[in-house]
């Protein structure tokens, strides 16, 4: 079985890696990149724990292969925070208590700022809509729900 | 940070950002499968497509011949011998001679890769002989169903029943026919729901290493580490003490990561590659077919009823299978279902009976939400036939403090009628409702629980305080934890931290279950502040030279008791700690106990939907969970754990199922499926945090996070049959369930 | 398993003809990636269809024809404004397919070679008359979307062809078309019946229409009988009903895990009344 040398740019930085044509990007990016803040809940796309970003647009990272990764720019959630500076959404998630376990929390993350950066001023449904691919079990969603709705006034100035 | 209430506390009350907050906003915080070892192997499972078959011949020639696969293991590499439940979790673990379920393991593989475990793993020829299967709970206890093991059963089960009866009980009080007698209104109704399973977004994940000494180390997500020690210990025949189990930070449990699965394959494939890590993480699939769903209940209840509407008898017959083991929540679910009233004659009797499913494992406050959906359905219906209001009827026949409760004992401080009184009073209640709307209530019961604990506390050199406790923090238990160790000791809450510690580094604890972290490692806590506490005065005692007694401590300081003890100007934690080592030493306490004084929980929820007529959709429109907290340590977190409670529950009455074929093999093992409530199928849900503080917890802790899920069943059963006109008595209430109701009501 | 990511259709083909054991080609892999991933599939030779050019191509001719590349997304249809005036039941179709971030990989042909009767996207190209250009071996040939669909998980295109653009009709004056379906959640289910209705009107009457279902037979189902019930009328009750009855009459579902026979018939007849309500008062250019 032969691998793949693929080369990409995962969250600014330029990386190298080996892929077999059957692992994902998740795979790649958690095993062989050792950036594991990215999840695997499902492995079929159902549960969008594994959302990244690649070339700007959301995807899970579960339904790509490692090797479409080459060439790409891959954004993860450990690239959120900038400068040592939580995103907004990330603080807001801490100030309302919008995630318990927080295993969903990345991905949901990485999900709300692709929404917030094409759309700044979201309704309750869009955001519910939007996010309806990142599933939570201990929330409800309420919380998390309100700490998009909140970040998103507080980008526009609006807070 | 604002106070919820005005109160005497100083933190208590607060919502302050949690300590673990910024590691799980960043994608720091380390899970179950974010943790590698250097050499290590990766593990796949070969599980049985079958229902039930005889493993007539494993032969793992083909896979062991792959360049990198490393060890195999099949139930032969595991001690024999094992009585009672752990034989249940090895054989859990490991089918034996038979296969019981779709998805019971029967072999595990160790391979240099994972793409080449998984590989390896199809190569690995199993061969089958079938054998009669059943996976429905009446059927299984009907005269000519299939046996699935001889000898499973335990005293209780009266003679004459099939033997996948496994266990009967049978309680009550008062003169239940008098009682009928009684009543104006007799009603007996026939419900059913089926198995929903925890559904955590993180799937099973361990790494495991074993020695041929007989020494371990384990890395795992799990509820409860010193159950995972134990269970792997006695599954693999090894002394609790030399296997040191580390839990990682852990993405949902729900009561399903209380139990072991697959650690103990881990651990065995290491033992048998020469010691090697072993990493095992289960599949999305893998989690639905091979672990604890709960269990599905086939229930019939009879109640009587005055026309003023106060109950008079009941008559419970439940029957719950909780897989191919004994262990199903027939008795909370009959303990639970009739908690919240006041019945002066009760019969009730259970059987819990095995099945061609996975070994059952406990979800959230297991058995209530049935109990709940069939007393609190039947309850509903009644007051509809006699014209009263729901909630009235419940307030009449309320269980109050002194009460006896359905199942024996007498109710300490509860607070079901506040919630009652406080649903009354909700906005929620006044709302309109239009054409296909309408509104249910129901209440829930959960008792919380206790339970092995232990926690240690010391005193860093710069008067902060570090915490250590056995209960996994699954939805902000650090946060609450701190907050009582930071009100105890006088300090912010900023200078504590609190860890969750492996195995060695304390007596035993049970998982975080029973809705107990925050009452039982939080009492802990508090007495083990408590003894740093005593012991900074006795230092400063010694210091000024006056008694201990003579004494005190104030806020985060040690003074003088009173005038008489002399006069001494205050002496703060963080100077007392700094020179500990010169006035003794290290400064720690720590408790071990099973905290008594557990105080039990009650809710209401109301909810309403809206039903499309034409094609069985339903919306909720609105819904209120209303719920007595004893006190809210941490407000946020507990309005956290009645949503999601109220969510699982939407999910159990409306979509959530185990769905077989007439092979016995599970259809929906994927979450395209296995259908969980996504964002866009909710409002928000809106929660009344009543508190009726628990005595018996120094702040007043109660629990909060099971007792949630109960009522959402009725409450959407009583909601739908309000806006349809019909009435649904098996869950989930699926819109082809509905339509095919109401066309049969159109076409009569 | 091979992977290839050719840069023309010609190599493509060569590729497929060439490859031995199980091909697939890979566009968006949301459908691809899940059966690896269960084990349903496992390719020996995957061809990566995205290094082409022209595949992320969404373009309307002169003679108002579109043509659309085969790894335009889901996402990507829906930001095309002017496609969306044209064709919104096409557009709404592919939309309805999986997750936002499923939506950012998924494409028409993707949903289309799935095979899945259910496929949402389907009877909305199906409804317009949309077709789709194979190359192969034998060269090239232009074939009815109705036409590609085999039964569950099959198509009727040969070794070595693909397809490399669909291709819409103009939408022309006084159309308008919808797709409904129906799912137990509000999203993320794969569709339990799915109904698309395309109509043209002259004045108020309906002059030409088609109907097409989902999951209500082995493949995507066209209800000429259905369409008949409603051309010349002005949808009327009377025409609705015929309408209805015969989109019942078409239906040969399965009962399963999502739904029973009983219950997809019934919900086929609700989607097409009110698909075709929508799709009329598109046609009206009313906002719907």
């Amino acid at each position: 079985m032969s691998k793949i040398h693929v080369t990409t740019t995962v969250n600014n930085e330029v990386v190298e890696f080996l892929a077999d044509p059957r692992e994902t990007l998740l795979d790649c990016l958690r095993d062989r990149l050792d950036l594991t803040g990215t999840k695997e809940g499902c492995g079929t796309g159902d549960c969008g724990a594994c959302s990244v970003t690649v070339d700007g647009t959301l995807v899970c990272s579960c339904l790509v292969l490692g090797v479409e990764a080459e060439g790409a720019k891959i954004e993860t959630i450990e690239n959120m925070a900038q400068d040592g500076a939580l995103h907004p959404l990330q603080r807001k998630f801490i100030e309302h208590a919008a995630l318990q376990c927080g295993f969903c929390t990345p991905g949901i993350l990485v999900a709300a700022k692709a929404l917030l950066d094409k759309t700044p001023d979201p309704t309750e449904t869009e955001v519910r809509y939007w996010l309806a691919g990142n599933l939570c079990r201990c929330t409800g969603y309420d919380k998390i729900i309100r700490a998009v709705m909140d970040a998103a006034a507080e980008m526009r100035g609006a807070a | 940070m604002a106070k919820d209430n005005v109160n005497e506390f100083r933190l208590i009350g607060t919502r302050p950002d949690r300590p673990d907050g910024l590691d799980k906003v960043t994608g720091r915080a380390r899970y179950g499968a974010d943790i590698s070892a250097a050499n290590m192997l990766h593990a796949a499972v070969v599980r049985s497509p079958h229902a039930h078959a005889r493993i007539v011949k494993i032969d793992a020639t083909k896979a062991l011949a792959l360049d990198g696969v490393k060890a195999v293991v099949t139930r032969a590499d595991f001690p024999t011998g094992l009585t009672g439940e752990d034989w249940n979790l090895q054989e859990n673990t490991i089918a034996g001679d038979v296969a019981l379920y779709d998805g019971h393991a029967v072999a595990a593989i160790a391979a240099t890769s994972a793409l080449l475990a998984k590989d390896a793993a199809k190569l690995i020829d199993v061969e089958y002989e079938l054998l009669p299967h059943v996976t429905d709970v009446d059927k299984a206890m009907a005269p000519d169903a299939p046996i699935i093991r001889q000898g499973a059963a335990d005293a209780s089960v009266p003679e004459g029943l099939h033997p996948n009866v496994v266990k009967y009980i049978e309680f009550g009080h008062g003169d239940v026919d008098d009682g009928f007698a009684k009543a104006d209104l007799v009603m007996e109704r026939h419900y059913k729901t089926e198995a929903a399973h925890q559904g955590y977004i993180e799937p099973h994940a361990c790494l495991g290493q074993l020695g041929e000494d007989g020494k371990g180390d384990m890395w795992v997500c799990t509820q409860g580490h010193w159950y995972i020690r134990r269970m792997c210990a006695a599954v693999l025949g090894l002394e609790g003490s030399q296997l040191r189990v580390t839990p990682s930070e852990i993405g949902g449990g729900f009561g399903g990561k209380t139990t072991i699965f697959m650690e103990p394959l881990a651990l065995a494939l290491s033992r048998k590659a020469g010691g090697r890590p072993v990493k095992l993480v289960m599949s999305r699939s893998e989690v639905l077919r091979a672990t604890g769903p709960t269990a599905s209940a086939s229930m019939d209840v009879k109640l009587g009823m005055t026309k003023d509407g106060m109950l008079t008898a009941g008559k419970a017959n439940f029957r719950m299978q909780g897989g191919a083991f004994p262990g199903s929540p027939v008795d909370f679910a009959l303990y639970c279902g009739f908690a919240s009233y006041q019945i002066p004659a009760l019969f009730h009797q259970g059987y819990d009976v095995i099945a061609n499913r996975p070994k059952c494992a406990a979800y959230r406050a297991p058995g209530a939400p049935m109990g709940a959906f069939a007393v609190e359905s039947l309850l509903d219906e009644m007051c509809a036939e006699l014209g009263l209001d729901p909630l009235d009827v419940r307030l009449k026949n309320a269980s109050v403090e002194g009460s006896k409760s359905s199942y024996g004992p007498k109710f300490g401080s509860i607070g079901l009628v506040e919630t009652l009184e406080a649903a009354k009073a909700h906005p929620n209640m006044l709302a309109p409702l239009g054409p296909n709307q309408g509104r249910g209530i129901a209440t829930g019961y959960w008792f919380n629980h206790g339970g092995d604990t232990s926690v240690s506390a010391a005193l860093s050199e710069d008067g902060t305080l570090q915490v250590s406790v056995g209960t996994p923090d699954i939805g902000g238990s650090r946060a609450s934890i701190a907050l009582m160790a930071a009100e105890t000791m006088g300090i912010p809450y900023e200078n504590v931290r609190v860890n969750i510690v492996e195995t060695g580094a304390l007596g035993v604890n049970e998982p975080t279950h029973g809705s107990r972290a925050t009452f039982a490692s939080g009492k802990a806590t508090v007495e083990a502040v408590q003894g740093i506490i005593k012991e900074m005065c006795r230092r400063v005692a010694s210091e000024w030279d006056i008694d201990p007694e003579a004494v005190t401590w104030v806020d985060g300081s040690a003074q003088p008791a009173g005038p008489n003890a002399g006069k001494f100007p205050p002496m703060s934690i963080a100077e007392i700690a700094g020179k500990m080592s010169e006035t003794g030493g290290p400064i720690a306490g720590h408790c071990e106990t099973v905290p008594e004084g557990v105080g039990a929980s009650f809710g209401t929820h109301v909810v309403d939907v809206e039903v499309d007529p034409e094609t069985g959709y339903t919306k909720i429109l609105r819904y209120v969970v209303v719920q007595d907290a004893g006190r809210a340590i941490h407000p946020a977190y507990v309005e956290g754990q009645y949503q999601g409670g109220a969510v699982q529950g939407i999910g159990w009455a409306l979509n959530e199922e185990y769905i077989y074929d007439d092979m016995g093999r599970l259809q929906n093992p994927i979450f395209l499926d296995y259908r969980v409530p996504v964002a866009s199928d909710l409002p928000m849900i809106d929660t009344v945090i009543v508190e009726v503080p628990n005595p018996g917890h120094p702040y007043g802790v109660r629990g909060v996070g099971e007792t949630g899920i109960a009522p959402p069943l009725p409450a959407i059963a009583n909601a739908v049959a309000a806006a349809t006109g019909e009435r649904f008595y098996h869950l989930p209430i699926t819109p082809v369930k509905i339509v095919a109701a109401l066309n049969a009501r159109n076409d009569s | 398993m091979q992977y290839h990511s050719p840069t023309s259709f010609d190599a493509a083909v060569q590729l497929a003809q060439d490859a031995t054991g199980v091909t697939r080609f890979l566009a968006g892999g949301t459908d691809v990636l899940v059966q690896m991933r269960a084990g349903m599939v496992t390719p020996d030779v995957m061809i990566d269809v995205k290094k082409i050019p022209g595949v992320k191509d969404c373009v309307r001719h002169a003679d108002g024809r579109w043509v659309i590349g085969i790894a335009v997304s889901g996402a990507e249809l829906g930001a095309n404004a002017e496609l969306v005036a044209d064709w919104p039941g096409v557009v709404e179709g592919m939309e309805l397919v999986g997750s936002t971030q499923v939506q950012g990989r998924a494409t028409l042909v993707g949903n289309l070679c799935n095979g899945s009767p259910a496929a949402d996207s389907v009877p909305g190209l199906v409804a317009a008359g949309a077709t789709v250009r194979v190359s192969g071996p034998n060269g090239v040939r232009q074939v009815a979307i109705e036409d590609i669909p085999a039964g569950p998980g099959k198509t009727t295109l040969a070794k070595g062809e693909m397809i490399t653009a669909i291709e819409l009709p103009p939408r022309g004056d006084s159309g308008g078309d919808c797709y409904l379906r129906f799912i137990p959640r509000t999203e993320m289910d794969i569709a339990v019946v799915g109904c698309a209705i395309n109509v043209v009107l002259e004045g108020d009457k309906i002059t030409s229409a088609r109907i097409a279902l989902g999951a209500v037979a082995p493949t995507i189902v066209v209800v000429p009988e259905a369409a008949d019930a409603i051309i010349g009328t002005a949808l009327d009750d009377g025409a609705l009903e015929k309408m209805v009855a015969a989109v019942r009459a078409a239906c040969r579902p399965i009962s399963d895990k999502r739904g029973t026979a009983e219950f997809r018939t019934h919900v086929a007849g609700v989607l097409a009344r009110r698909a075709a309500e929508t799709a009329l008062r598109r046609a009206k250019g009313e906002k719907a």
